[in-house]
């Protein structure tokens, strides 16, 4: 397996590990990219899920878009926004945050429903405000969903982010895309690992932050028991 | 999703239809080693390429040979292995390009020599006709703003320029004639190189008139150069060899007849040509390759 | 619209090819994920890693799989069956979480009641649990489809033509038109493969109403 021990030259050869076209610049910048179109997304995606979840209302429509965003092809979202706004952040931070929205909004509203009906009511009836209903009680409860939307978001950005590489980004893509333009399966293969290797890491911490959510929502459920 | 049952049932109508009209499994047309009396044409990125792929596709046809077609390959890097394991028989290609991917050392620059080393240096299995005078090669352009300004006119002077940036496909970046020859052969040090995967096209063009890039890569024969007044560099050391359009052929596949008709079209088909139908291709209709073909051939009686 | 009507031949060619792409590794995944996914079920310690080596699988990003599948299989570059393996791979990888958890979703009790009976291994899997298991299957199904048929836009990126070919033309040529028209064949692909999904699933289990595709992500 020649190719395989070329990519491990590739991934070790000190000189591709320094400098702006380096693999730590380049890590930077594609965690760069995920953070920004994910804290995007979830700006706009997480609330109006909550709301979605809380009052019930639009849940069909919610399901409507999320399943016709999905669908969207990125590769065609990229190409689209890149005619009008030409190379640079614009046209990948849009198609990244189309694709990170459904999985957003999908956690956050299915994070509330799955608060159980009488646990609400048991918090109305103690004379909490709606806020407080969302805020103390369903947020809480609804957290191991919500980050688990978070997860997938992230994890379909990060693999995602390498075809932007295609609009003159930089990121781990970059190595794809100019490994592909010469044809060196060496670089692609080490961009290729890479893109793998932080999307498990990723997936780690976001698995870790799950665990966590889900003992907050036994100390919540606890408190409300006693 | 939830979608009425009169639609659901439309639309199996239409998939079912789908499958059927095709006639079997079109995956299977392309991958499939082509027959022995199909030849498969291919064409690399550019719509220009496809153009002339499409020309030697109708003039073939008509003389009764069976053609299809594989257009869209990304790059050289990708379609001379698909010519080698029989993906393809036949590409147009730029000669200059293809010595330099072929033979890494490759020296010749000017038309005639880059044809005359391009039999010896292909892979066995290949060979080319006779190049066409019509050409299109890679050229430095920078708005004409910029050239008052920094007094450039010729490659040679951006080595007083100092912290540019160049945009062209990502290939530039390793290319003998690219980034490499800028600095060896020119002495221009210090170069922001930003890959943009358009072979020139308009996204190159809008980020040198944005001021995202200062010198833009983009191929001779496009009609945005014109339009938009750009100042092409000079080339004093012929860093940018010659590329004249020249038909790539597997040998097996390689008939007297074929190479007559390639020849024909070869010996008619001039550079002013490809700008006009470049500029069809690009500008406000649109017009298909295909049909550019057929007028290009009717209009030069090679049909 | 004229460019449509003008180029309506080619543009329904790419269409088939891009359903072809999407149906053929679909049927695949699926097949593949059924029983990797029923065995991860049935043992419970297997599970985990099973579960690991999927999402694994789908964390590699589809371009360069695209490109190096050619060398591991020794296919031709511009073979369409490359897009073909790798979109089955993530197809498999995501169906064999939901075929997991579809079995699961079969009660104990149903299991022993099919194995009292005196029903075989084979039969009680066809007659009992695939049934039962039938509705998360779907689910699972319908995400797999939808981002099947998204992915096979990227192989336009490696020389294998579909709908995604639009993409990168229209790109070149700054003709937004052409792309609007790949993204609108792509999502009625996309449509017409759930309307499909949905609809298979009625004839199939007439008994109960279609669980809704839940939000949850791949």
């Amino acid at each position: 397996m020649s190719v395989a021990s070329e990519t491990v030259d590739w991934l070790t050869d000190s000189a591709n590990w320094s400098g702006d076209e380096g693999i730590p610049h380049r890590l930077l910048e594609h965690v760069y990219y995920t953070g920004l179109a994910v804290g995007i997304a979830a700006l706009v995606a997480v609330p109006l899920g909550l709301w979605i979840g809380h009052t019930g209302r639009f849940r069909n429509v919610a399901i409507l878009v999320t399943g016709s965003m999905r669908a969207l092809p990125t590769l065609g979202v990229l190409s689209l926004v890149a005619i009008y706004s030409g190379i640079g952040l614009t046209a990948p931070l849009v198609a990244l945050i189309v694709l990170a929205i459904p999985p957003l909004l999908a956690g956050a509203y299915s994070g509330i429903e799955s608060v159980d009906p009488r646990t609400v009511d048991a918090a109305r009836a103690m004379g909490m405000t709606e806020w407080q209903v969302l805020l103390r009680v369903e947020v809480p409860l609804a957290l191991p969903l919500l980050v688990g939307g978070v997860r997938s978001a992230v994890l379909q950005v990060v693999a995602t982010a390498t075809v932007a590489a295609y609009i003159s980004l930089g990121g781990l893509g970059r190595y794809l895309i100019d490994g592909l333009a010469i044809r060196d399966y060496p670089q692609m293969l080490g961009g290729s690992v890479l893109v793998i290797g932080l999307a498990l890491v990723l997936d780690g911490v976001f698995a870790s932050i799950q665990h966590l959510a889900l003992g907050e929502r036994s100390r919540v459920e606890a408190a409300r028991r006693t | 999703m939830k979608l009425t049952k009169v639609s659901a049932v439309v639309a199996a109508i239409a998939i079912g239809f789908g499958l059927t009209a095709c006639g079997g499994d079109p995956t299977k047309d392309d991958s499939a080693p082509s027959a022995s009396d199909t030849l498969t044409i291919g064409a690399v990125g550019s719509g220009e390429a496809q153009i002339v792929a499409e020309i030697y596709k109708q003039a073939l046809e008509a003389q009764g040979v069976k053609i299809k077609t594989k257009y869209g390959i990304e790059t050289r890097e990708a379609a001379v292995p698909a010519l080698q394991d029989g993906s393809i028989d036949l590409l147009p290609d730029y000669s200059g390009n293809l010595l330099t991917f072929v033979d890494k050392a490759a020296t010749a620059t000017s038309p005639a020599d880059v044809e005359a080393a391009l039999p010896a240096a292909l892979p066995k299995g290949l060979e080319v006709f006779k190049a066409s005078p019509a050409e299109d090669k890679d050229s430095l352009n920078v708005t004409k703003a910029f050239s008052d300004k920094n007094g450039v006119t010729s490659i040679a002077d951006l080595a007083k320029v100092k912290g540019f940036a160049l945009g062209a496909n990502p290939e530039f970046k390793e290319r003998a004639y690219g980034i490499p020859g800028l600095e060896k052969v020119y002495g221009i040090t210090g170069i922001k190189f930003v890959p943009i995967s358009d072979f020139g096209g308009p996204k190159t063009l809008k980020a040198l008139l944005d001021d995202d890039i200062q010198v833009a890569d983009i191929y001779t024969t496009t009609p945005s150069i014109t339009e938009n007044n750009l100042v092409t560099l000079a080339d004093p050391q012929n860093l940018i060899a010659a590329q004249n359009l020249i038909p790539l052929i597997r040998t097996a596949k390689a008939t007297t007849a074929i190479e007559d008709t390639l020849n024909k079209i070869s010996a008619a088909l001039t550079t002013a040509d490809l700008v006009d139908m470049n500029g069809k291709n690009n500008g406000a209709d649109k017009v298909a390759p295909d049909v550019l073909a057929k007028e290009w051939l009717t209009a030069k009686n090679l049909l | 619209m004229t460019w449509f009507l003008d180029n309506f031949a080619y543009v329904w060619e790419l269409t088939v090819k891009h359903l072809v792409l999407s149906v053929i590794p679909l049927v695949v995944g699926f097949v593949v994920a059924l029983p990797i996914g029923w065995f991860a079920s049935r043992h419970r310690r297997l599970r985990g890693s099973v579960l690991s080596v999927g999402s694994l699988i789908y964390t590699i990003p589809s371009l360069p799989l695209f490109l190096v599948l050619p060398s591991i299989m020794g296919t031709k570059i511009l073979d369409p069956l490359n897009v073909i393996v790798a979109l089955s791979l993530y197809a498999a990888a995501v169906m064999v979480r939901s075929a997991s958890d579809a079995f699961d979703s079969v009660p104990a009790e149903v299991l022993d009641a099919s194995k009292a009976t005196g029903f075989s291994e084979a039969r009680s899997f066809f007659r009992v649990q695939l049934p039962l298991a039938g509705p998360v299957l779907l689910a699972g199904l319908r995400v797999v489809s939808v981002s099947t048929v998204s992915l096979v836009s990227i192989g336009a990126l490696v020389g294998v033509s579909s709908l995604g070919s639009l993409f990168t033309d229209g790109s070149r040529r700054d003709f937004g038109t052409e792309i609007i028209i790949g993204i609108i064949g792509v999502v009625l692909i996309a449509l017409v493969l759930d309307t499909l999904l949905v609809l298979a699933a009625r004839l199939l289990m007439p008994w109960r109403s279609v669980v809704r595709s839940s939000g949850r992500s791949v």
